[in-house]
Protein backbone atom coordinates (compact mmCIF):
# COMPACT_ATOMS: atom_id res chain seq x y z
CA UNK A 1 0.00 0.00 0.00
CA UNK A 2 1.37 3.39 -1.00
CA UNK A 3 0.58 5.73 1.86
CA UNK A 4 2.86 8.29 3.37
CA UNK A 5 3.43 7.62 7.08
CA UNK A 6 3.77 10.88 8.98
CA UNK A 7 4.33 9.48 12.45
CA UNK A 8 4.17 6.37 14.56
CA UNK A 9 1.87 7.56 17.33
CA UNK A 10 1.81 4.38 19.39
CA UNK A 11 4.39 1.62 19.04
CA UNK A 12 4.20 -2.03 20.05
CA UNK A 13 5.10 -1.55 23.70
CA UNK A 14 3.01 1.59 23.94
CA UNK A 15 0.00 -0.30 22.61
CA UNK A 16 0.40 -2.92 25.30
CA UNK A 17 0.52 -0.25 28.01
CA UNK A 18 -2.45 1.59 26.55
CA UNK A 19 -4.54 -1.59 26.57
CA UNK A 20 -3.47 -2.15 30.18
CA UNK A 21 -4.54 1.32 31.21
CA UNK A 22 -7.91 0.98 29.48
CA UNK A 23 -8.43 -2.30 31.35
CA UNK A 24 -7.57 -0.64 34.70
CA UNK A 25 -9.89 2.28 34.04
CA UNK A 26 -12.79 0.00 33.12
CA UNK A 27 -12.27 -2.01 36.31
CA UNK A 28 -11.97 1.10 38.48
CA UNK A 29 -14.96 2.91 37.11
CA UNK A 30 -17.23 -0.11 37.37
CA UNK A 31 -15.97 -1.09 40.87
CA UNK A 32 -14.73 -4.42 39.62
CA UNK A 33 -15.99 -6.44 36.72
CA UNK A 34 -18.68 -8.60 38.33
CA UNK A 35 -21.49 -7.18 36.29
CA UNK A 36 -20.10 -5.66 33.11
CA UNK A 37 -19.83 -7.00 29.58
CA UNK A 38 -17.57 -5.95 26.72
CA UNK A 39 -18.53 -5.76 23.07
CA UNK A 40 -16.09 -5.02 20.25
CA UNK A 41 -16.97 -3.42 16.93
CA UNK A 42 -15.76 -5.43 13.95
CA UNK A 43 -13.08 -5.64 12.73
CA UNK A 44 -10.29 -4.05 14.75
CA UNK A 45 -12.46 -2.93 17.64
CA UNK A 46 -13.16 -6.60 18.28
CA UNK A 47 -9.45 -7.38 18.51
CA UNK A 48 -8.86 -4.46 20.88
CA UNK A 49 -11.82 -5.65 22.98
CA UNK A 50 -10.43 -9.15 23.08
CA UNK A 51 -7.11 -7.87 24.40
CA UNK A 52 -8.82 -5.76 27.06
CA UNK A 53 -10.84 -8.80 28.14
CA UNK A 54 -7.63 -10.80 28.41
CA UNK A 55 -5.91 -8.09 30.44
CA UNK A 56 -8.87 -7.77 32.79
CA UNK A 57 -8.76 -11.52 33.31
CA UNK A 58 -5.07 -11.29 34.27
CA UNK A 59 -5.81 -8.47 36.70
CA UNK A 60 -9.08 -9.61 38.26
CA UNK A 61 -9.03 -13.35 37.63
CA UNK A 62 -12.40 -13.18 35.98
CA UNK A 63 -13.39 -13.41 32.34
CA UNK A 64 -16.06 -10.85 31.49
CA UNK A 65 -18.74 -11.73 28.93
CA UNK A 66 -17.43 -10.72 25.52
CA UNK A 67 -19.22 -10.22 22.20
CA UNK A 68 -18.72 -8.88 18.71
CA UNK A 69 -20.89 -6.40 16.83
CA UNK A 70 -21.04 -5.95 13.07
CA UNK A 71 -22.58 -2.56 12.40
CA UNK A 72 -22.67 -2.65 8.61
CA UNK A 73 -26.46 -2.89 8.49
CA UNK A 74 -26.86 0.10 10.81
CA UNK A 75 -24.67 2.53 8.91
CA UNK A 76 -26.18 5.85 7.91
CA UNK A 77 -24.22 6.08 4.66
CA UNK A 78 -25.69 2.90 3.19
CA UNK A 79 -27.45 4.67 0.34
CA UNK A 80 -24.42 6.80 -0.43
CA UNK A 81 -22.09 3.94 -1.02
CA UNK A 82 -21.35 2.60 -4.44
CA UNK A 83 -20.55 -0.88 -3.18
CA UNK A 84 -21.73 -2.19 0.09
CA UNK A 85 -19.20 -3.70 2.44
CA UNK A 86 -19.32 -7.37 3.31
CA UNK A 87 -21.52 -7.97 6.31
CA UNK A 88 -20.25 -10.32 8.95
CA UNK A 89 -21.94 -12.12 11.78
CA UNK A 90 -22.69 -10.38 15.06
CA UNK A 91 -22.13 -12.63 18.07
CA UNK A 92 -23.36 -11.60 21.51
CA UNK A 93 -23.67 -14.85 23.44
CA UNK A 94 -25.09 -13.38 26.67
CA UNK A 95 -27.99 -11.26 27.94
CA UNK A 96 -27.21 -7.55 27.96
CA UNK A 97 -30.31 -6.53 29.94
CA UNK A 98 -29.64 -4.45 33.06
CA UNK A 99 -25.83 -4.59 32.98
CA UNK A 100 -23.37 -1.90 31.85
CA UNK A 101 -21.94 -2.75 28.43
CA UNK A 102 -18.65 -1.29 27.23
CA UNK A 103 -18.47 -0.82 23.47
CA UNK A 104 -14.89 -0.97 22.22
CA UNK A 105 -13.69 0.49 18.92
CA UNK A 106 -10.27 1.25 17.49
CA UNK A 107 -10.71 4.84 16.28
CA UNK A 108 -13.29 7.44 17.30
CA UNK A 109 -13.74 9.92 14.46
CA UNK A 110 -17.12 11.31 13.35
CA UNK A 111 -19.04 9.30 15.95
CA UNK A 112 -21.23 7.72 13.29
CA UNK A 113 -19.87 4.24 13.87
CA UNK A 114 -20.49 4.58 17.62
CA UNK A 115 -24.05 5.73 16.93
CA UNK A 116 -24.59 2.68 14.72
CA UNK A 117 -23.02 0.42 17.36
CA UNK A 118 -25.38 1.76 20.05
CA UNK A 119 -28.40 1.21 17.81
CA UNK A 120 -27.26 -2.30 17.01
CA UNK A 121 -26.68 -3.09 20.69
CA UNK A 122 -30.13 -1.80 21.68
CA UNK A 123 -31.70 -4.40 19.40
CA UNK A 124 -30.33 -7.06 21.74
CA UNK A 125 -31.93 -5.70 24.87
CA UNK A 126 -31.77 -2.84 27.35
CA UNK A 127 -28.37 -2.45 28.97
CA UNK A 128 -28.20 -0.58 32.30
CA UNK A 129 -25.68 1.75 30.64
CA UNK A 130 -23.51 1.88 27.56
CA UNK A 131 -19.92 3.07 27.86
CA UNK A 132 -17.51 3.73 25.01
CA UNK A 133 -13.83 2.79 24.99
CA UNK A 134 -11.57 3.68 22.07
CA UNK A 135 -7.90 3.16 21.37
CA UNK A 136 -7.57 6.49 19.54
CA UNK A 137 -9.71 9.62 19.51
CA UNK A 138 -8.82 11.65 16.44
CA UNK A 139 -11.45 14.40 16.78
CA UNK A 140 -13.76 15.80 14.06
CA UNK A 141 -17.00 14.63 15.68
CA UNK A 142 -20.20 15.04 13.68
CA UNK A 143 -22.48 13.72 16.41
CA UNK A 144 -22.72 14.50 20.14
CA UNK A 145 -20.75 11.46 21.18
CA UNK A 146 -18.01 11.25 23.79
CA UNK A 147 -15.76 8.35 24.77
CA UNK A 148 -15.60 7.25 28.42
CA UNK A 149 -12.17 5.63 28.01
CA UNK A 150 -9.61 6.97 25.56
CA UNK A 151 -6.28 5.27 24.83
CA UNK A 152 -4.77 8.32 23.19
CA UNK A 153 -6.11 11.59 21.83
CA UNK A 154 -4.47 12.49 18.54
CA UNK A 155 -5.33 15.86 17.02
CA UNK A 156 -5.52 15.34 13.26
CA UNK A 157 -6.34 17.32 10.16
CA UNK A 158 -9.06 16.06 7.84
CA UNK A 159 -6.47 15.13 5.21
CA UNK A 160 -4.87 12.69 7.59
CA UNK A 161 -5.88 9.24 8.64
CA UNK A 162 -5.21 7.18 11.73
CA UNK A 163 -4.29 3.60 10.96
CA UNK A 164 -4.52 1.09 13.74
CA UNK A 165 -2.50 -1.97 12.83
CA UNK A 166 -2.96 -5.07 14.92
CA UNK A 167 -1.23 -8.44 14.82
CA UNK A 168 -4.56 -10.22 14.34
CA UNK A 169 -5.40 -8.39 11.12
CA UNK A 170 -2.26 -6.64 9.91
CA UNK A 171 0.65 -8.65 11.26
CA UNK A 172 2.05 -5.93 13.52
CA UNK A 173 1.07 -3.81 16.53
CA UNK A 174 1.20 -0.04 16.10
CA UNK A 175 -0.85 3.08 15.41
CA UNK A 176 0.22 5.27 12.49
CA UNK A 177 -0.69 8.76 11.38
CA UNK A 178 -0.77 8.74 7.58
CA UNK A 179 -1.65 11.02 4.69
CA UNK A 180 -5.10 9.97 3.42
CA UNK A 181 -4.96 8.26 0.07
CA UNK A 182 -6.56 10.67 -2.43
CA UNK A 183 -9.14 8.31 -3.89
CA UNK A 184 -10.57 7.64 -0.44
CA UNK A 185 -11.52 11.29 0.03
CA UNK B 1 -18.67 -8.00 -2.05
CA UNK B 2 -21.13 -6.58 -4.57
CA UNK B 3 -22.91 -8.90 -6.97
CA UNK B 4 -22.11 -8.89 -10.64
CA UNK B 5 -25.75 -8.53 -11.60
CA UNK B 6 -28.36 -5.89 -11.00
CA UNK B 7 -31.26 -8.36 -11.00
CA UNK B 8 -31.84 -11.92 -9.85
CA UNK B 9 -33.69 -13.52 -12.76
CA UNK B 10 -32.36 -17.02 -12.27
CA UNK B 11 -29.22 -18.94 -11.37
CA UNK B 12 -28.26 -19.54 -14.99
CA UNK B 13 -25.01 -17.73 -15.61
CA UNK B 14 -24.64 -16.65 -11.97
CA UNK B 15 -21.04 -17.27 -10.90
CA UNK B 16 -19.96 -19.43 -7.99
CA UNK B 17 -18.51 -16.26 -6.43
CA UNK B 18 -21.88 -14.51 -6.49
CA UNK B 19 -23.73 -17.54 -5.13
CA UNK B 20 -21.14 -17.82 -2.35
CA UNK B 21 -21.51 -14.10 -1.58
CA UNK B 22 -25.29 -14.49 -1.22
CA UNK B 23 -24.97 -17.59 0.98
CA UNK B 24 -22.33 -15.96 3.18
CA UNK B 25 -24.41 -12.80 3.59
CA UNK B 26 -27.43 -14.93 4.46
CA UNK B 27 -25.56 -16.26 7.50
CA UNK B 28 -25.49 -12.75 8.92
CA UNK B 29 -29.21 -12.38 8.41
CA UNK B 30 -29.85 -15.82 9.89
CA UNK B 31 -28.31 -14.53 13.11
CA UNK B 32 -30.45 -11.38 13.02
CA UNK B 33 -33.59 -13.53 12.91
CA UNK B 34 -32.58 -15.00 16.30
CA UNK B 35 -32.36 -11.60 18.03
CA UNK B 36 -34.90 -10.22 20.50
CA UNK B 37 -35.59 -7.50 17.91
CA UNK B 38 -35.13 -9.26 14.60
CA UNK B 39 -35.00 -6.14 12.50
CA UNK B 40 -32.30 -3.88 11.05
CA UNK B 41 -32.69 -0.39 9.57
CA UNK B 42 -30.69 -1.12 6.43
CA UNK B 43 -33.30 -0.64 3.68
CA UNK B 44 -35.13 2.26 5.28
CA UNK B 45 -36.72 4.37 2.59
CA UNK B 46 -36.54 1.71 -0.10
CA UNK B 47 -39.78 0.52 -1.63
CA UNK B 48 -40.33 -3.04 -2.77
CA UNK B 49 -43.35 -4.21 -4.74
CA UNK B 50 -44.38 -7.84 -4.46
CA UNK B 51 -46.04 -8.59 -7.76
CA UNK B 52 -47.73 -11.97 -7.62
CA UNK B 53 -49.63 -13.07 -10.70
CA UNK B 54 -49.89 -16.59 -9.36
CA UNK B 55 -51.16 -17.73 -5.99
CA UNK B 56 -48.40 -18.19 -3.43
CA UNK B 57 -48.46 -18.28 0.32
CA UNK B 58 -45.08 -19.14 1.66
CA UNK B 59 -42.88 -17.45 -0.92
CA UNK B 60 -44.85 -14.24 -0.67
CA UNK B 61 -44.88 -14.26 3.13
CA UNK B 62 -41.19 -15.10 3.18
CA UNK B 63 -40.35 -12.17 0.90
CA UNK B 64 -42.65 -9.86 2.82
CA UNK B 65 -41.03 -10.80 6.12
CA UNK B 66 -37.57 -10.37 4.64
CA UNK B 67 -38.50 -6.88 3.44
CA UNK B 68 -39.97 -5.91 6.80
CA UNK B 69 -36.98 -7.27 8.73
CA UNK B 70 -34.79 -4.96 6.61
CA UNK B 71 -37.12 -1.99 7.25
CA UNK B 72 -38.07 -1.61 3.58
CA UNK B 73 -41.56 -0.41 2.68
CA UNK B 74 -43.41 -3.13 0.84
CA UNK B 75 -46.56 -3.15 -1.21
CA UNK B 76 -48.38 -6.25 -2.35
CA UNK B 77 -50.00 -6.64 -5.69
CA UNK B 78 -51.97 -9.80 -6.35
CA UNK B 79 -53.97 -10.56 -9.47
CA UNK B 80 -57.14 -11.56 -7.68
CA UNK B 81 -57.64 -7.99 -6.48
CA UNK B 82 -56.06 -5.95 -9.22
CA UNK B 83 -56.51 -4.19 -12.50
CA UNK B 84 -55.21 -7.26 -14.35
CA UNK B 85 -58.75 -8.58 -13.86
CA UNK B 86 -59.93 -5.54 -15.75
CA UNK B 87 -57.81 -6.42 -18.76
CA UNK B 88 -54.69 -4.34 -18.20
CA UNK B 89 -51.57 -5.61 -19.97
CA UNK B 90 -48.49 -6.69 -18.05
CA UNK B 91 -46.46 -3.82 -19.44
CA UNK B 92 -49.04 -1.23 -18.42
CA UNK B 93 -49.33 -2.76 -14.98
CA UNK B 94 -45.63 -2.59 -14.30
CA UNK B 95 -45.15 0.86 -15.80
CA UNK B 96 -47.91 2.23 -13.65
CA UNK B 97 -46.37 0.71 -10.56
CA UNK B 98 -42.93 2.00 -11.53
CA UNK B 99 -44.32 5.49 -11.98
CA UNK B 100 -44.93 5.46 -8.22
CA UNK B 101 -41.12 5.40 -7.67
CA UNK B 102 -40.10 1.99 -6.51
CA UNK B 103 -36.70 0.45 -5.97
CA UNK B 104 -37.27 -3.27 -6.34
CA UNK B 105 -39.86 -5.65 -7.74
CA UNK B 106 -40.35 -9.23 -6.59
CA UNK B 107 -42.31 -11.01 -9.29
CA UNK B 108 -44.02 -14.36 -9.71
CA UNK B 109 -45.76 -15.19 -12.95
CA UNK B 110 -47.11 -18.30 -14.68
CA UNK B 111 -45.09 -17.50 -17.81
CA UNK B 112 -41.35 -18.03 -18.09
CA UNK B 113 -39.43 -14.90 -18.99
CA UNK B 114 -41.70 -12.34 -17.34
CA UNK B 115 -38.96 -11.16 -14.91
CA UNK B 116 -36.59 -10.60 -17.84
CA UNK B 117 -39.32 -8.73 -19.69
CA UNK B 118 -39.83 -6.46 -16.67
CA UNK B 119 -36.15 -5.47 -16.62
CA UNK B 120 -36.78 -3.86 -20.02
CA UNK B 121 -39.88 -1.98 -18.84
CA UNK B 122 -38.69 -0.42 -15.60
CA UNK B 123 -35.60 0.88 -13.91
CA UNK B 124 -35.86 -1.15 -10.73
CA UNK B 125 -34.05 -4.26 -9.53
CA UNK B 126 -36.12 -7.33 -10.44
CA UNK B 127 -36.15 -10.48 -8.32
CA UNK B 128 -37.69 -13.61 -9.81
CA UNK B 129 -39.94 -15.38 -7.29
CA UNK B 130 -40.85 -18.09 -9.81
CA UNK B 131 -41.60 -17.80 -13.51
CA UNK B 132 -43.48 -20.65 -15.18
CA UNK B 133 -41.44 -23.84 -15.34
CA UNK B 134 -38.23 -21.84 -15.74
CA UNK B 135 -36.53 -20.74 -12.51
CA UNK B 136 -37.17 -20.01 -8.84
CA UNK B 137 -33.73 -18.81 -7.81
CA UNK B 138 -34.36 -17.85 -4.17
CA UNK B 139 -35.76 -21.34 -3.48
CA UNK B 140 -32.60 -22.94 -4.87
CA UNK B 141 -30.45 -20.49 -2.89
CA UNK B 142 -32.23 -21.34 0.34
CA UNK B 143 -31.88 -25.06 -0.45
CA UNK B 144 -28.17 -24.58 -1.01
CA UNK B 145 -27.86 -22.44 2.14
CA UNK B 146 -29.56 -25.18 4.18
CA UNK B 147 -27.20 -27.82 2.77
CA UNK B 148 -24.14 -25.66 3.26
CA UNK B 149 -25.03 -25.04 6.90
CA UNK B 150 -25.61 -28.76 7.48
CA UNK B 151 -22.67 -30.22 5.55
CA UNK B 152 -20.27 -27.28 5.57
CA UNK B 153 -19.80 -27.54 1.81
CA UNK B 154 -21.62 -28.03 -1.48
CA UNK B 155 -18.75 -29.34 -3.54
CA UNK B 156 -18.96 -33.07 -4.07
CA UNK B 157 -22.27 -33.33 -2.24
CA UNK B 158 -24.64 -35.86 -3.82
CA UNK B 159 -28.08 -34.36 -4.29
CA UNK B 160 -30.94 -36.32 -5.86
CA UNK B 161 -33.93 -34.29 -7.05
CA UNK B 162 -37.04 -36.46 -7.11
CA UNK B 163 -40.31 -35.90 -8.97
CA UNK B 164 -41.72 -33.76 -11.76
CA UNK B 165 -38.52 -32.31 -13.20
CA UNK B 166 -40.18 -31.07 -16.42
CA UNK B 167 -42.58 -28.66 -14.81
CA UNK B 168 -40.47 -27.67 -11.82
CA UNK B 169 -38.79 -24.29 -11.60
CA UNK B 170 -37.40 -25.39 -8.24
CA UNK B 171 -35.54 -28.15 -10.07
CA UNK B 172 -34.56 -25.68 -12.81
CA UNK B 173 -32.80 -23.38 -10.39
CA UNK B 174 -31.41 -26.11 -8.14
CA UNK B 175 -29.79 -27.92 -11.06
CA UNK B 176 -28.08 -24.76 -12.32
CA UNK B 177 -26.95 -23.60 -8.88
CA UNK B 178 -25.77 -26.97 -7.58
CA UNK B 179 -23.81 -27.74 -10.73
CA UNK B 180 -22.14 -24.31 -10.56
CA UNK B 181 -21.19 -24.95 -6.94
CA UNK B 182 -19.65 -28.33 -7.76
CA UNK B 183 -22.30 -30.63 -6.29
CA UNK B 184 -23.24 -33.89 -8.03
CA UNK B 185 -26.86 -33.97 -9.15
CA UNK B 186 -29.06 -36.96 -9.97
CA UNK B 187 -32.59 -36.49 -11.27
CA UNK B 188 -35.19 -39.14 -10.59
CA UNK B 189 -38.77 -39.28 -11.84
CA UNK B 190 -41.15 -40.81 -14.37
CA UNK B 191 -40.05 -40.61 -18.02
CA UNK B 192 -43.11 -38.49 -18.80
CA UNK B 193 -41.97 -35.85 -16.29
CA UNK B 194 -38.28 -35.79 -17.28
CA UNK B 195 -37.10 -33.19 -19.80
CA UNK B 196 -35.30 -34.55 -22.87
CA UNK B 197 -31.54 -34.10 -22.99
CA UNK B 198 -31.48 -32.73 -19.45
CA UNK B 199 -28.05 -34.41 -19.09
CA UNK B 200 -26.63 -31.44 -20.98
CA UNK B 201 -26.83 -29.50 -17.72
CA UNK B 202 -24.20 -31.83 -16.28
CA UNK B 203 -26.56 -34.09 -14.30
CA UNK B 204 -27.42 -37.80 -14.35
CA UNK B 205 -30.91 -39.26 -14.74
CA UNK B 206 -32.48 -42.36 -13.27
CA UNK B 207 -36.01 -43.71 -13.13
CA UNK B 208 -35.32 -45.94 -10.14
CA UNK B 209 -36.02 -44.34 -6.76
CA UNK B 210 -34.09 -47.06 -4.89
CA UNK B 211 -30.99 -46.28 -6.93
CA UNK B 212 -31.36 -42.58 -6.18
CA UNK B 213 -31.70 -43.22 -2.44
CA UNK B 214 -28.72 -45.58 -2.40
CA UNK B 215 -26.53 -42.98 -4.12
CA UNK B 216 -27.56 -39.70 -2.52
CA UNK B 217 -26.55 -37.72 0.58
CA UNK B 218 -29.64 -35.56 0.13
CA UNK B 219 -33.08 -36.06 -1.40
CA UNK B 220 -34.82 -32.91 -2.58
CA UNK B 221 -38.38 -34.16 -3.08
CA UNK B 222 -40.55 -32.04 -5.36
CA UNK B 223 -44.26 -31.50 -5.05
CA UNK B 224 -46.41 -33.49 -7.45
CA UNK B 225 -49.05 -31.27 -9.00
CA UNK B 226 -52.40 -32.95 -9.18
CA UNK B 227 -53.12 -31.43 -12.58
CA UNK B 228 -50.26 -33.44 -14.11
CA UNK B 229 -52.16 -36.59 -13.35
CA UNK B 230 -55.27 -35.12 -14.93
CA UNK B 231 -53.14 -34.40 -18.01
CA UNK B 232 -52.33 -38.12 -18.15
CA UNK B 233 -48.63 -37.86 -17.36
CA UNK B 234 -48.90 -40.54 -14.71
CA UNK B 235 -51.74 -42.99 -14.04
CA UNK B 236 -52.69 -42.18 -10.44
CA UNK B 237 -51.37 -40.69 -7.25
CA UNK B 238 -51.30 -44.15 -5.72
CA UNK B 239 -49.17 -45.45 -8.54
CA UNK B 240 -46.86 -42.46 -8.32
CA UNK B 241 -46.45 -43.15 -4.62
CA UNK B 242 -45.75 -46.82 -5.26
CA UNK B 243 -43.10 -46.04 -7.90
CA UNK B 244 -41.47 -42.85 -6.67
CA UNK B 245 -42.75 -42.11 -3.15
CA UNK B 246 -40.07 -41.50 -0.53
CA UNK B 247 -41.11 -43.89 2.22
CA UNK B 248 -39.62 -45.06 5.50
CA UNK B 249 -39.08 -48.68 4.34
CA UNK B 250 -37.19 -47.42 1.28
CA UNK B 251 -34.92 -45.21 3.42
CA UNK B 252 -34.38 -48.01 5.94
CA UNK B 253 -33.28 -50.36 3.19
CA UNK B 254 -30.56 -47.88 2.24
CA UNK B 255 -29.11 -48.21 5.79
CA UNK B 256 -27.50 -44.78 5.93
CA UNK B 257 -27.94 -41.21 7.03
CA UNK B 258 -29.87 -39.21 4.44
CA UNK B 259 -31.18 -35.63 4.49
CA UNK B 260 -34.70 -34.89 3.26
CA UNK B 261 -35.74 -31.59 1.69
CA UNK B 262 -39.01 -30.42 0.19
CA UNK B 263 -39.93 -26.97 -1.14
CA UNK B 264 -43.50 -27.32 0.17
CA UNK B 265 -46.39 -27.59 0.29
CA UNK B 266 -46.11 -31.34 0.86
CA UNK B 267 -48.60 -33.85 -0.50
CA UNK B 268 -48.28 -36.20 2.44
CA UNK B 269 -48.51 -39.82 1.34
CA UNK B 270 -47.88 -38.99 -2.32
CA UNK B 271 -44.31 -37.88 -2.96
CA UNK B 272 -43.29 -38.01 0.69
CA UNK B 273 -44.58 -40.07 3.63
CA UNK B 274 -45.52 -38.29 6.84
CA UNK B 275 -43.08 -40.21 9.04
CA UNK B 276 -40.24 -39.20 6.71
CA UNK B 277 -41.31 -35.57 6.42
CA UNK B 278 -41.41 -35.23 10.22
CA UNK B 279 -38.26 -37.24 10.98
CA UNK B 280 -35.22 -35.58 12.54
CA UNK B 281 -33.21 -35.99 9.34
CA UNK B 282 -35.78 -33.85 7.52
CA UNK B 283 -34.70 -30.20 7.18
CA UNK B 284 -37.96 -28.97 5.68
CA UNK B 285 -38.71 -26.43 8.41
CA UNK B 286 -35.10 -25.22 8.43
CA UNK B 287 -35.58 -24.48 4.75
CA UNK B 288 -38.51 -22.21 5.59
CA UNK B 289 -36.58 -20.28 8.27
CA UNK B 290 -33.51 -20.02 6.07
CA UNK B 291 -35.69 -18.75 3.23
CA UNK B 292 -36.27 -15.46 5.03
CA UNK B 293 -32.53 -15.00 5.66
CA UNK B 294 -31.59 -15.83 2.08
CA UNK B 295 -34.20 -13.42 0.69
CA UNK B 296 -32.90 -10.71 3.03
CA UNK B 297 -29.43 -11.31 1.64
CA UNK B 298 -30.65 -11.03 -1.95
CA UNK B 299 -32.60 -7.83 -1.24
CA UNK B 300 -29.64 -6.35 0.60
CA UNK B 301 -27.06 -7.18 -2.04
CA UNK B 302 -29.20 -6.04 -4.97
CA UNK B 303 -30.19 -2.81 -3.25
CA UNK B 304 -26.54 -1.78 -3.07
CA UNK B 305 -26.01 -2.08 -6.78
CA UNK B 306 -27.68 1.17 -7.67
CA UNK B 307 -25.75 4.19 -8.81
CA UNK B 308 -24.27 6.21 -5.99
CA UNK B 309 -26.36 9.20 -4.95
CA UNK B 310 -23.66 10.81 -2.80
Amino acid sequence: MDVKVKAVVIDKEGLKRTISRLAFEIIERNHGVDKIAIVGVRTRGAFVAERIVKRIEELEGKRVPYGVLDITLYRDDFRKRLRQPVVQVTDIPFEIDDIPVVIVDDVLFTGRTSRAAMDALMDFGRPAAIELAVLVDRGHRELPIHADYVGKSIPTSIGEEVQVRLKESDGEDCVLLVESPKEAQ
Amino acid sequence: MPLQQKHLLGLEGVSAADITAILETARTFREILERPIPKVPTLRGQTVVNLFFEPSTRTRISFELAEKRLSADSVNFTTSSSSVKKGETLKDTIRNIAAMKIDMVVVRHQSAGVPLFLTRCVDAAIINAGDGAHEHPTQALLDMFTLREKFGRLEGLRVAIIGDISHSRVAGSNIRGLVTMGAEVLLCGPRTLMPREVERFGVRVTHDIEEAIAWADVLNVLRIQLERQEAGLFPSLREYHAEFGVTLPRLERAKKEITIMHPGPINRGVELDSDVADADYSVILDQVTNGVAVRMAVLYLLSGNEESVG
